[in-house]
């Protein structure tokens, strides 16, 4: 990864980014930072507590690199025991904690608090039982998400929520985002397929949300606690179910000629009663922009491209593949090409996984925008998308998890133009407020962070978001988990939130993007 | 996100305002199918049955939308129309049914195991609070991490935060194959097999033992489910009694559970228990009539045994135990919270209805 690069500061940009922290002085900052260091380093051996500016730096922003801020120190607990010796002292403290796992999340939902302490959660890396007869794994939250299933397989299991940036992103940081990924239509998102959350309230207390049954007494509490965005409680072990591995995969690749066609196409897909295993579309310039870098032999031509899998026993995804070619023939497919090796099925699917860095060959930087709009609204997007290219002078690229209508524009421009910057922020919260307006919502998966902090003013009303503060304040009464995330503030709420990609290096810049 | 009040929710919100001014309780009423479960109702009736309809309904979108009193048939029969249905085989315990109490009550019915609870198919939900505001979570769209997950905590929360007035389910397309199997098996073997079966791809939906007798439902793709029976075995049961066995398991009124309720109303001195434990527990050492469903996970106990011993068991098996029909609820109906979860929920209860409106007492005597 780059050396940080100077970003516009979030105060130049209408609002957006963090809650600022309140005035104190550098003088009541360092002294403020020796207090906390000092009572943390009776907690923790001297490798697991980091507070020079070299050693901090790495955690000063996560997937969400347009927001910088370090915290007073870095935290890097590496027992149980030591997780809740931080927290107990830090609420005793008033400290804030934000927790951290890979940093890869694109919401901001890990960047540091500048008063507050970064919990890392990196060294609880351990799988502590793969059970093949109940089919679960209990890990620990740092361990990686395609960790459990590589662990998994020699059992024929695996873990099915597969977010794109799976190699390195953690479980106990899917649990916070209530991760999806290319397989959610199918297999259902982080909350479909977690038994257990074990963790620490913010003041110490052990705590166990689910359990080993498929329900607890009570209210839902599991359900609540995934996707929290580290607001409720930390983390740090979770009981995931483990599925049988599909015995075949095989992949339709689709083009069309017209937008519309393709958004009704998968709309049909689903009418028609197939759940596909994967249902992804790509518009044509992301296409040119992909086969240029991978040369698959996408069909350049096409106004769109859809790629549709079906995976089961041969028998039944030979009867799906069947369907889904009818579908897509009566919905106007111009060229049809089904996947008959496991070589070629990749290669179907290796533009769609390198739609990102695909991108930033052809464009100095990008912002990744990520809403949910219903599916039959497809189209009608797109072509709303096309008018803001015009609107604000800018291209748009897009890929869609198009089966739960979960869309990924990538705006296109210039940071180094100032105006291009914030034409694509505009262009960029224009997108949230026409998906909400199309009966939608503002983010399907990334998480609201930091980062969609306005648009959750356009999404909810001053009562609903005061409900949510009374909920987060019955788990964390004095508001010390990750505080000024999520939940805007009546003051705070303007306009949009963004991914900034610098002139094409994205964080993990190695990991496959959907 | 809320816009101007529907007016049919005004006489709610003012009987919500009135209760909450005379420091009154409110005892949230659909169609009474579920006022069995749970702790004893209390508080004066809130007769939410006329505010219902199906809102919206876009069978390629897989979501429904329903107003609470809309009648659990009427949605159903509604989505049969379109070839979908609710995967998760809510029970109705009589024709009053309402989607409200489906989603308030959360249970679930034979199908569970397979492909998920209640609270895996709600979208979103527009809830009347304890502080009678109107305030709406979720969406219609399964991608959507904006907030906290308000909606899915309604499910199963036995009315204690609110009325749910409008909720979002997913719906998917009904399976196009289906079939029963019989096998002779004990208990012993019977949870071995069935979890054996779980880690194949093989299109297991539904499960049920009961006096050395195991019935399972496949469903899934025509060619799936055929080549699971020819790879399964056992007696194929024809359509004509394997669908009613099904209602009966999901409605209870199987003979295991009319049984239950019958010596109970005779003044024996049993209890029906519904425990919910890993799927691989062993048989449960404690006396009685077991029924197993859901892989092992959901097993129904018919016993003169002690509530505390039975509780106990639950928990050594690494779950939890519902009284769900006894002559008495003294034991206390859900099991006891582990701290801090006790306080958690109190400050729930706190967060959503301040003045304990709705349902007191309803899930545990401090909410």
């Amino acid at each position: 990864m780059d050396a940080p690069v100077r970003i516009a500061p979030p105060q130049e940009a209408a609002g957006v980014g963090p809650e600022p922290s309140p005035g104190v002085t550098p003088e009541e900052r360092l002294r403020r930072q020796s207090e906390v260091a000092s009572a943390l380093s009776a907690l923790l051996p001297a490798r697991a507590l980091l507070w020079q500016r070299e050693d901090v730096a790495p955690y000063e922003c996560d997937g969400l690199t347009a927001y910088r801020q370090h915290p007073l120190v870095v935290a890097l607990p590496e027992t149980e025991e030591q997780v809740a010796a931080v927290l107990r002292t830090c609420h005793g403290m008033q400290v804030p904690v934000v927790a951290r796992g890979a940093g890869t999340g694109l919401s901001g939902g890990a960047l540091p608090h500048r008063l507050g302490v970064t919990l890392s959660l990196a060294k609880f890396n351990r799988i502590l039982k793969i059970d093949p007869l109940a089919r679960t794994a209990v890990v620990q939250c740092g361990v990686r998400n395609l960790a459990i299933s590589e662990a998994a397989a020699p059992h024929g299991l695996y873990y099915a929520p597969d977010p794109s940036s799976q190699i390195a992103c953690t479980i106990g940081g899917n649990v916070a985002e209530n991760s999806g990924g290319v397989h959610c239509l199918k297999y259902g998102l982080t909350v479909h397929n977690v038994l257990r959350v074990k963790g620490y309230t913010i003041e110490g207390e052990a705590v166990e949300f689910g359990g080993e049954a498929l329900d607890a007494p009570g209210l839902d509490l599991l359900a609540l606690v995934v996707g929290s965005e580290g607001m409720l409680a930390v983390t740090t072990e979770v009981t995931v179910r483990l599925i049988p591995e599909p015995v075949l995969a095989r992949c339709i690749m689709a083009s069309f000629d017209d937008i519309r066609k393709a958004g009704d196409a998968v709309a049909n897909v689903i009418a028609r009663g197939i759940i596909p295993a994967g249902l992804e579309m790509m518009d044509q310039p992301m296409t040119a922009a992909v086969e240029d870098f991978v040369h698959a032999g996408y069909d350049t031509g096409a106004k769109a491209i859809l790629l549709c899998e079906s995976d089961g026993t041969p028998e039944e995804v030979d009867e799906e593949i069947t369907r889904m070619l009818e579908v897509l023939g009566d919905s106007g497919a111009t060229r049809l090409e089904v996947s008959d090796s496991e070589e070629q099925r990749l290669r179907f699917w290796s533009g769609r996984k390198n739609a990102f860095p695909a991108s930033g060959r052809i464009s100095p930087d990008y912002m990744c925008m990520d809403s949910t709009i219903p599916r039959k609204r497809l189209a009608d997007i797109l072509l709303a998308i096309a008018e803001m290219e015009k609107t604000y002078r800018l291209r748009c690229v897009n890929v869609f998890h198009a089966g739960d209508g979960n869309l990924h524009p990538l705006i296109l421009f210039d940071a180094n133009d100032s105006d291009q910057l914030h034409r694509a922020e505009l262009f960029g919260a224009d997108i949230l407020e026409t998906s909400v307006r199309l009966g939608g919502t503002i983010t399907g998966e990334h998480g609201v962070g930091v980062e969609k902090l306005n648009s959750m003013c356009v999404q909810f009303s001053p009562e609903e978001r005061e409900q949510m503060f009374a909920l987060k304040r019955a788990f964390d009464a004095r508001g010390l988990l990750n505080p000024g995330k999520v939940i805007p503030t009546l003051q705070r709420c303007a306009e949009g939130g963004k991914m900034h990609v610098r002139k094409g290096v994205l964080p993990f810049a190695d990991i496959p993007r959907f | 996100m809320s816009a101007v009040l529907d007016p049919a929710l005004q006489p709610l919100v003012e009987r919500v305002a009135t209760a909450r001014n005379a420091g009154a309780q409110l005892d949230i009423r659909g169609g009474g199918t579920k006022a069995f479960y749970g702790e004893t109702p209390q508080g004066e009736p809130l007769d939410v049955t006329g505010f219902a309809g199906i809102s919206s309904y876009e069978p390629s979108e897989l979501v429904v939308t329903a107003r609470c009193g809309t009648r659990l048939a009427e949605l159903e029969a509604t989505l049969a129309e379109c070839g979908q249905y609710l995967p998760f085989e809510p029970p109705h315990f009589g024709g009053a049914a309402t989607v409200g109490g489906m989603v308030a009550s959360g249970l679930s019915g034979p199908s569970r195991a397979a492909v998920g609870a209640v609270r895996d198919y709600v979208l979103g939900a527009t809830l009347l609070n304890g502080r009678g505001e109107v305030l709406s979570f979720g969406g219609q769209v399964m991608k959507n991490v904006a907030g906290y997950d308000v909606s899915r905590l309604l499910a199963g929360s036995m009315g204690t935060l609110g009325v749910i007035l409008e909720v979002s389910l997913k719906v998917l397309p009904q399976a196009a194959g289906s079939a029963t199997l019989r096998f002779q098996m004990t208990q012993t073997s019977a949870l071995k097999q069935l979890n054996a079966w779980a880690a194949l791809p093989l299109p297991l939906n539904a499960s049920a033992w009961w006096e050395d007798t195991l019935i399972v439902r496949l469903r899934g793709a025509m060619a799936a489910v055929e080549a699971a029976i020819v790879r399964l075995g056992g007696e194929l049961i024809e359509a004509g009694h394997a669908v009613p066995f099904w209602d009966g398991m999901r409605e209870h009124s199987d003979e295991f559970f009319v049984a239950a309720r019958q010596a109970i109303d005779a003044g024996e001195q049993v209890r029906l228990w519904r425990l919910s434990v890993p799927q691989t527990t062993p048989p449960l050492t404690l006396s009685g009539e077991q029924l197993v469903e859901w892989g092992g996970a959901q097993r129904w106990l018919c016993t003169a045994a002690p509530p505390s011993q039975v509780r106990d068991v639950a928990t050594r098996a690494g779950g939890h135990a519902t009284l769900f029909h006894a002559p008495d609820k003294s034991p206390g109906v859900f099991a006891p919270l582990k701290a801090p979860l006790d306080r958690i929920h109190r400050e729930l209860k706190r967060a959503f209805d301040p003045s304990r409106v709705f349902n007191p007492g309803r899930m545990y005597p401090d909410l």
